[in-house]
């Protein structure tokens, strides 16, 4: 079968793209010519530049019918649209919080490598082709790799980007071998064709299955899936903070965006088996990572091992491998992007003024900054699935879409999750709110940046926590054009 | 009926903690009159919607509905019969006393009130839900306030532990009753939340037999049931007066009713099929309640043991699923709830003034702040069930359903009244007459003005309810009636 390679309609398809290409070469422009003073802008620029890319997208890059573009290398549909968006918003949100970061807040490079990162993950959810997706997750991962290790004199940033490098090149060396098992026994490279030559009955199964398995493996790397998880608390601890933020919400909802177009593509000749090794996932996922959260000190490691949680949660809604099921998933990562963001946004300020991380350390906070503590209240109580925030309808949508899928059980095992994170939410808001410090009367200044970042996310997560609906309704298209 | 009265009232504590929120911390004065002055609002709303209510016409009124998440058949939806109405009184009744207490907490004020007043938005949400997921979310929407009011404001001894244990006990209970609420939906192949049409849903026998359990007693946690009611007494103690005013008087009763709405009145059948159950544990709570208060030694304990045995006869009432019981359980949530309101204020201002609650260093309170002592003896009255006193109008119903139903019960929980009146006459005794401590006496301050107006309504409320138990009782019974309308044997 042959598909057009181009037409200039199919351009809409690539709005994002071709916006965030424009972006980074701006960028990269600016910061060889303007004046070293003026490079704090950069954060701006990138930023204003994200947020106009973002607007122009939804004002002229909406898909119509979905369609295979670009000699079926991408598609455009209501899910690779509404992806990119969310990547549009994270990055926006990452550059505006890198402003006052040292050693990253005035380099014209970090802010290159976070737009071209976004570019890689916008391709990576619009990927309907096995080269086009490996491309896209290398072009994604690369810079993300470097943007981890970008505090060159550190060695923690350090080991933090070449942990993940290491990681990164083995997962993907596993996925590209299960890529060429595919294309070898059919001789097709485009999922939907090959998803078509599924049904048909080409393929054996078991070799197919062996395959599928292969592939997960490099998605499972990029959604940090027990037992693909290892590299993230190293990784979001060393990293600097707003690569942190951005690697644990926008690369990881990419993960996301890949397994649910994959799964969903082969979904109606998938074995039965499926749905018990990815219930299996998601059970290790959040058990493991909400047990291990408990025991730390260090909050971007707490962070990090709740991020590995939130994807057993977002899984929950996978696992059922149906419409609802795969519309509350995103739904949930909708609510946890804006969630995490706002957490980072107060670890980052906190570490500009306090210079630490400790969780110890945030003893205090609500007399020296009540406004930012009451942030990281509503940031960490939305993780903890508390009303009227975004995370406690999310958890609530994929713990209906276990139960109206036969899945009780696995409702069960997620509430009883619920209770471990948020009992270790609570531990550090009651450092927050209760525990005494010296340092009571020093403020925490928060710089504009900040502040319009803070105030975006903390709105959001109630408006997705109040008026769910249109969320709902959204992720429901999404999941819908992905079948 | 176009004012969106029940609305009101449920978003103006949370739209008040907004406000105070935005206002500057250090203005300690004007925050506590703002909060005053949302508290009397709520309380007059709803004492209007009390008046208002057509105990004739009976059944929902003030019905509100409003599609929330349409995709899901959740909607906003509201409305209040003659159960739940007196329970917003109740909400509102201990909201505006309990700030009026709360008006010398000198440690961030503004945080204090505001998370006081998004807990009781929770609360008057729950009371006002008629949908399922709109219930859950209010329901939840009150743990964490009451996490932080404890570990902040709370009794510096126990807190942390206290704060803790409480809110994982609350929500362990609540999403598991989540759980159950999910499986009800889906079952039911309606789909939709909204409970009046789940009611008519027709699950088999063997899927509420099965899930009753899950349902109801998740939410009875929060009512204190045995034995999950260890998370009360400890909570009780460490919150500050307001806040155990709160929990006490209306918290449990959250639990409690969230228990009949969505357990029994969603699975009639798993409820007539575990009410032997409920009747053995809740006589448990009620006698082993009570006699774990009669040999408590710090003040407050007394209290907080005396609640888990009250509310014992509150899960007594449904059990027994016949109209007295549950006209009896509806009296004594909101008996309780104001009895065990005053109990809290009066521990609290003997408390600040002694700084000790050992039964053993107090005495002779009644010298010094005789109003404080005449209105303990009144919630003690209550709380024994002497006739003339809201307590008799609410248990005798409680015990003349149970008799109906299962005689030994009745004569086993009876003990524990006999019990309730041997501890609350050894408090009175000691704690306000015989001779003062030498190191108190002549340290001790008159109590404010505040304070006083507080008990009085409180007491007055108890008494009023006791003579002239009219004001509320039939409303309640056309709440018991639309019950057993459900359940059946009406």
């Amino acid at each position: 079968m042959t598909l057009p390679t181009y037409a200039p309609t199919m351009l809409t398809a690539l709005l994002p793209e071709v916006l965030l290409l424009a972006l980074a070469g701006l960028v990269l422009l600016v910061d060889l010519i303007g004046r070293p003073r003026r490079r704090r802008g950069l954060g701006w620029l990138t930023a204003v530049g994200m947020a106009v890319a973002l607007v122009l997208t939804l004002l002229f890059g909406r898909p119509g019918e979905e369609t295979l573009v670009f000699g079926g290398m991408l598609r455009s549909d209501a899910a690779s649209f509404a992806f990119a968006i969310i990547f549009l918003f994270a990055a926006a949100v990452t550059a505006l919080l890198s402003v006052d970061v040292d050693g990253v807040g005035d380099r014209g490079e970090y802010y290159f490598l976070v737009t071209v990162a976004t570019l890689g993950l916008c391709l990576m959810a619009a990927a309907a082709d096995l080269i086009m997706l490996y491309l896209a997750i290398e072009t994604a991962s690369i810079s993300l790799y470097v943007l981890a290790g970008y505090l060159k004199g550190n060695d923690k940033s350090t080991e933090s980007g070449l942990k993940y490098f290491l990681f990164g090149a083995l997962t993907s060396a596993v996925m590209l071998y299960g890529f060429s098992m595919l294309y070898g026994a059919s001789g097709q490279t485009n999922i939907y064709f090959l998803a078509d030559q599924v049904k048909t009955g080409g393929l054996s199964p078991l070799f197919l299955g062996g395959a599928i398995v292969l592939v997960l493996v490099g998605f499972a790397f990029k959604i940090a899936v027990v037992p693909f998880h290892f590299w993230t608390p190293d990784v979001y601890e060393g990293a600097p903070t707003p690569a942190t933020a951005y690697i644990s919400t926008a690369s990881k909802v990419a993960g996301f965006a890949v397994l649910l177009r994959f799964l969903l593509a082969f979904e109606p000749s998938i074995n039965v088996s499926w749905p018990a090794v990815l219930a299996a996932l998601a059970v290790a996922t959040m058990t493991l990572g909400n047990l291990l959260a408990i025991v730390q000190t260090n909050i971007k490691r707490l962070l990090a091992y709740s991020s590995i949680a939130h994807a057993g949660y977002a899984l929950i809604g996978v696992v059922a491998l149906t419409a609802f099921g795969a519309a509350t998933s995103v739904f949930y990562l909708m609510a946890y992007v804006v969630t995490n963001l706002a957490a980072f946004a107060v670890v980052i300020l906190f570490a500009r003024s306090a210079g630490s991380e400790r969780i110890a350390d945030y003893a205090g906070l609500s007399r020296r900054s009540p406004g930012l503590a009451l942030a990281l209240l509503v940031a960490f109580l939305s993780l903890g699935g508390m009303p009227p925030l975004a995370g406690f309808v999310g958890k609530f949508y994929v713990f209906a879409a276990a139960v109206d899928g036969g899945l009780t059980w696995l409702a069960f095992v997620g509430v009883l999750n619920a209770i471990i994170g948020l009992y270790y939410y609570l531990i550090v808001l009651k450092v927050v709110y209760l525990h005494r410090s010296p340092d009571e009367d020093k403020p925490i200044p928060v710089p504009r940046p900040y502040a319009v970042a803070l105030a975006a996310c903390i709105v959001l997560i109630l408006l997705i926590g109040i008026a769910s609906a249109p969320w709902l309704d959204r992720a429901s298209a999404m999941a819908l054009s992905l079948f | 009926m176009n004012f969106p009265i029940l609305s009101v009232i449920t978003f103006i504590p949370i739209t008040t903690g907004l406000i105070l929120f935005m206002m500057p911390a250090k203005r300690h004065r004007e925050i506590r009159l703002v909060a005053l002055a949302a508290a009397a609002l709520a309380l007059g709303l709803s004492l209007y919607a009390f008046v208002a209510y057509d105990t004739a016409a009976a059944g929902y009124q003030f019905v509100e509905q409003v599609p929330w998440v349409p995709r899901l058949g959740i909607s906003y939806h509201v409305g209040v019969d003659g159960m739940s109405l007196p329970l917003v009184l109740l909400t509102g009744i201990v909201m505006f006393t309990g700030v009026m207490i709360s008006w010398g907490i000198d440690d961030r004020p503004r945080e204090f009130f505001g998370f006081l007043f998004v807990l009781a938005t929770g609360v008057f949400g729950v009371f006002i839900a008629l949908d399922a997921f709109m219930l859950l979310f209010f329901y939840e929407l009150a743990v964490f306030p009451m996490f932080l009011l404890i570990a902040i404001w709370g009794w510096q001894v126990t807190r942390e532990y206290a704060a803790m244990k409480l809110t994982l006990y609350l929500f362990i209970g609540s999403v598991i009753s989540l759980v159950g609420v999910l499986a009800m939906v889906y079952t039911s192949g309606l789909g939709t939340f909204d409970m009046l049409r789940l009611e008519q849903a027709g699950f088999s026998t063997a899927f509420q037999r099965l899930w009753f359990p899950f349902v109801f007693f998740g939410f009875a946690v929060l009512g204190g049931i045995f034995p999950f009611h260890n998370w009360s007494p400890d909570g009780h103690v460490a919150a500050p007066t307001a806040v155990s005013m709160f929990h006490a008087g209306v918290l449990m009763k959250l639990g409690a009713f969230a228990a009949l709405r969505v357990g029994i009145m969603l699975l009639p059948d798993g409820a007539h099929y575990w009410a032997p159950l409920i009747l053995g544990l809740a006589t448990v709570n009620v006698v082993y309640g009570a006699l774990i208060a009669s040999v408590q030694t710090d003040f407050k304990y007394v209290i907080g043991f005396s609640s888990v045995s009250h509310m014992g006869l509150v899960m007594l009432g449904f059990a027994t699923l016949n109209k007295d019981g549950l006209t009896g359980a509806g009296l004594q949530m909101f008996s309780h709830g104001v009895m065990t309101a005053l109990f809290f204020a009066v521990v609290g201002m003997v408390y600040d003034r002694a700084h000790t609650r050992e039964i053993s260093k107090l005495g002779g309170f009644s010298k010094v702040m005789p109003l404080v002592a005449v209105a303990f003896i009144i919630g003690g009255l209550v709380s024994m069930g002497m006739p003339g006193f809201s307590g008799f109008v609410a248990e005798f119903p409680i015990f003349l359903g149970l008799w109906q139903v299962q005689p030994v019960v009745a004569l086993v929980a009876a003990l524990g009244i006999i019990i309730t009146a041997g501890y609350i006459m050894r408090v009175v005794g000691k704690v306000f007459y015989g001779e003062m401590p030498a190191d108190l006496a002549g340290h001790i301050s008159p109590v404010t003005r505040l304070d006083r107006v507080a008990l009085v309504v409180l007491a007055g409320l108890l008494v009023l309810i006791g003579i002239q138990p009219w004001v509320m009782a039939p409303m309640i019974a056309t709440g018991a009636e639309s019950v057993l309308r459900i359940v059946g044997g009406a």
